[in-house]
């Protein structure tokens, strides 16, 4: 329970600044509808006519709540306005993209750990691929696939592979370089080739640091997933749902589909976290 | 068994080369007990990792049971306890021990007949499903001994083993050192700076001095191969830690 008060008290606090400024942000406009009607409003009224706008200015939290309940249970899941079948478009390529960006990102600390040539030569390029505006990038990697009859899944993962791979291979060069000189030289004095010292003592050494680098990477996978879907034409996944949104002025979609993939990127990182406390326990590594 | 002839190791750093080890002369028989003291920069560490093939010299020969130190390390001719365990802390005890055994490429029913066996040595006998957080310090660097005996080598090369370890925890090992070295035969390089420590194990103690690492004397122990801990009270003892420290005086003489 005192675990749980405080979380509460937060999330209450949230809530009630949301309300006060939705009320705030769409009185205006209703003050401006009743003006025109010529009947003007009590208080009361007015706070009730900025709770239930079709297109608020800012949405009040129980608004979002009905539109995302509306989007994942009101809706036959194969249904175009189904935030499932949007966050399934999302997730596969969120998840593809994690994939590859972090099985990249392993191998190629593998390869820098072991080699001082792709230490000089590979980090810089991967540091500056980071500083490159992603916002910049998806679409012409989007337009690039697509004169090449590559749509759909496989573009929006390549950006998140791109957005996910580098978290994992500074964790990774990290916690390859955790063993010390000094259990270096233990292997070396059993004569360990350099397999059983990657695979006996360095791998081993870096699983925290993996389970740290693979939380961050695969949240940026899924922001990578969803800047991929904006430029893409806007038919499919939670990208689309924010943009055409923004198109109609549906500010209820919009927050939904935001509500939408940060409860993914929650659920993604939970599920991650849950593996890594099933790894480290049966390492013996988590007292 | 160990014969060096002539060994210098010299560093070459950003500030010019450092002279680690000069012209250091000294042969080790099967089954003694040799101890390096000296004051830090001594290259007492250094002339241990250079005969375990860790460190190259840079001038003279060195030879372990006849062959070159990196040919005796793929011989398993050595088992190395660094200062700290170096235990790996997602391995039990057991598994710990049976890391070397794993590399070297020891069959699963040997493994563990040796892991019984050095356990048993060390008095760790029913640690072995323990992790090393589970164990004290002293405990821990057992278990590192009985991972350097494991795969018999025949000679121990030890790196201030208890240097981090109280005075009562470090009386208790040395005791417990001397037993196992009795019990099996081993030859033994030792590296201390603790005059007391030295005396107390050694066969042979070898003071070194520093700027340019370098043997300044050898004393030969008189005192009998069985030494309960009252030994340290006794005349012998005490004029042998004398001489240790007049030689350890004589090497600062220099700077």
């Amino acid at each position: 329970m005192s675990r749980v008060m405080p979380v509460l008290v937060v999330l209450l606090g949230i809530v009630a600044l949301w309300y006060g400024a939705a009320v705030a942000m769409n009185a205006p406009w209703a003050r401006d509808q009743a003006a025109r009607a010529g009947t003007p409003l009590s208080t009361g009224q007015l706070i009730a006519a900025t709770m239930v706008q079709e297109r608020p200015v800012l949405p009040a939290p129980h608004q979002v709540a009905k539109g995302l309940w509306d989007g994942i249970a009101g809706q036959k899941i194969t249904s175009k306005r189904s935030l499932v079948w949007h966050g399934w478009i999302t997730l596969s390529a969120t998840l593809a993209g994690f994939a590859i960006g972090a099985l990249a990102g392993a191998a190629l600390a593998v390869a820098i750990v072991h080699s001082r040539v792709m230490d000089l030569s590979i980090m810089p390029w991967a540091i500056a691929s980071q500083t490159v505006p992603i916002l910049a990038i998806a679409p012409m990697v989007i337009v690039v696939f697509a004169s090449a009859g590559v749509t759909g899944l496989v573009p929006k993962a390549m950006i998140s592979a791109w957005l996910s791979f580098f978290p994992v291979l500074v964790g990774m060069v990290k916690g390859f370089r955790t063993p010390d000189r000094m259990q270096l030289d233990q292997m070396h004095s059993w004569s360990a080739s350099r397999a059983q010292a990657f695979f006996l003592l360095r791998l081993p050494s870096s699983l925290p640091y993996l389970f740290a680098s693979l939380k961050v990477a695969v949240a940026a996978a899924l922001v990578g997933t969803i800047v991929g879907e904006l430029p893409a034409g806007a038919t499919a996944g939670l990208g689309a749902r924010l943009l055409s949104g923004s198109y109609y002025g549906q500010t209820i979609q919009i927050w939904s589909a935001l509500f939408a993939a940060a409860g993914l990127a929650a659920v993604l990182v939970a599920l991650i976290g849950l593996i890594e406390r099933v790894v480290l326990k049966r390492m013996g590594l988590a007292r | 068994m160990i014969e060096a002839k002539g060994v210098s190791l010299t560093f070459q750093t950003a500030d010019g080369p450092v002279h680690a080890l000069k012209d250091v002369n000294l042969s080790i028989n099967k089954g003694d007990f040799v101890s390096f003291i000296g004051p830090s920069g001594c290259g007492k560490t250094t002339f241990l990792r250079t005969m375990a093939a860790l460190e190259r010299p840079t001038a003279g020969t060195l030879s372990v049971n006849g062959m070159t130190p990196d040919q005796a390390r793929k011989s398993r001719a050595y088992g190395y306890v660094f200062q700290a365990p170096g235990l790996y802390p997602w391995r039990t005890i057991a598994r710990n021990i049976s890391l070397p055994l794993e590399i070297m490429g020891f069959s699963k029913p040997d493994r563990e007949a040796r892991i019984a066996r050095v356990l048993e040595l060390v008095e760790l006998a029913g640690f072995g499903g323990k992790y090393p957080w589970q164990l004290s310090g002293g405990m821990q660097q057992r278990a590192s001994i009985a991972r350097a005996l494991a795969f018999d080598a025949e000679i121990l090369l030890m790196d201030e083993p208890f240097g981090a370890l109280d005075e009562i925890v470090r009386d208790r090992l040395n005791e417990a050192l001397l037993e196992l070295w009795a019990k099996t035969g081993k030859t033994i390089g030792f590296v201390t700076h603790s005059i007391p420590e030295a005396v107390y194990l050694s066969t042979r103690i070898v003071v070194m001095s520093p700027r340019p690492g370098r043997i300044s004397r050898v004393i030969e122990s008189t005192l009998p191969r069985e030494r309960p801990l009252e030994i340290r009270d006794t005349p012998e003892f005490i004029r042998i830690a004398h001489e240790v420290r007049e030689g350890l005086r004589e090497g600062h003489s220099y700077d």
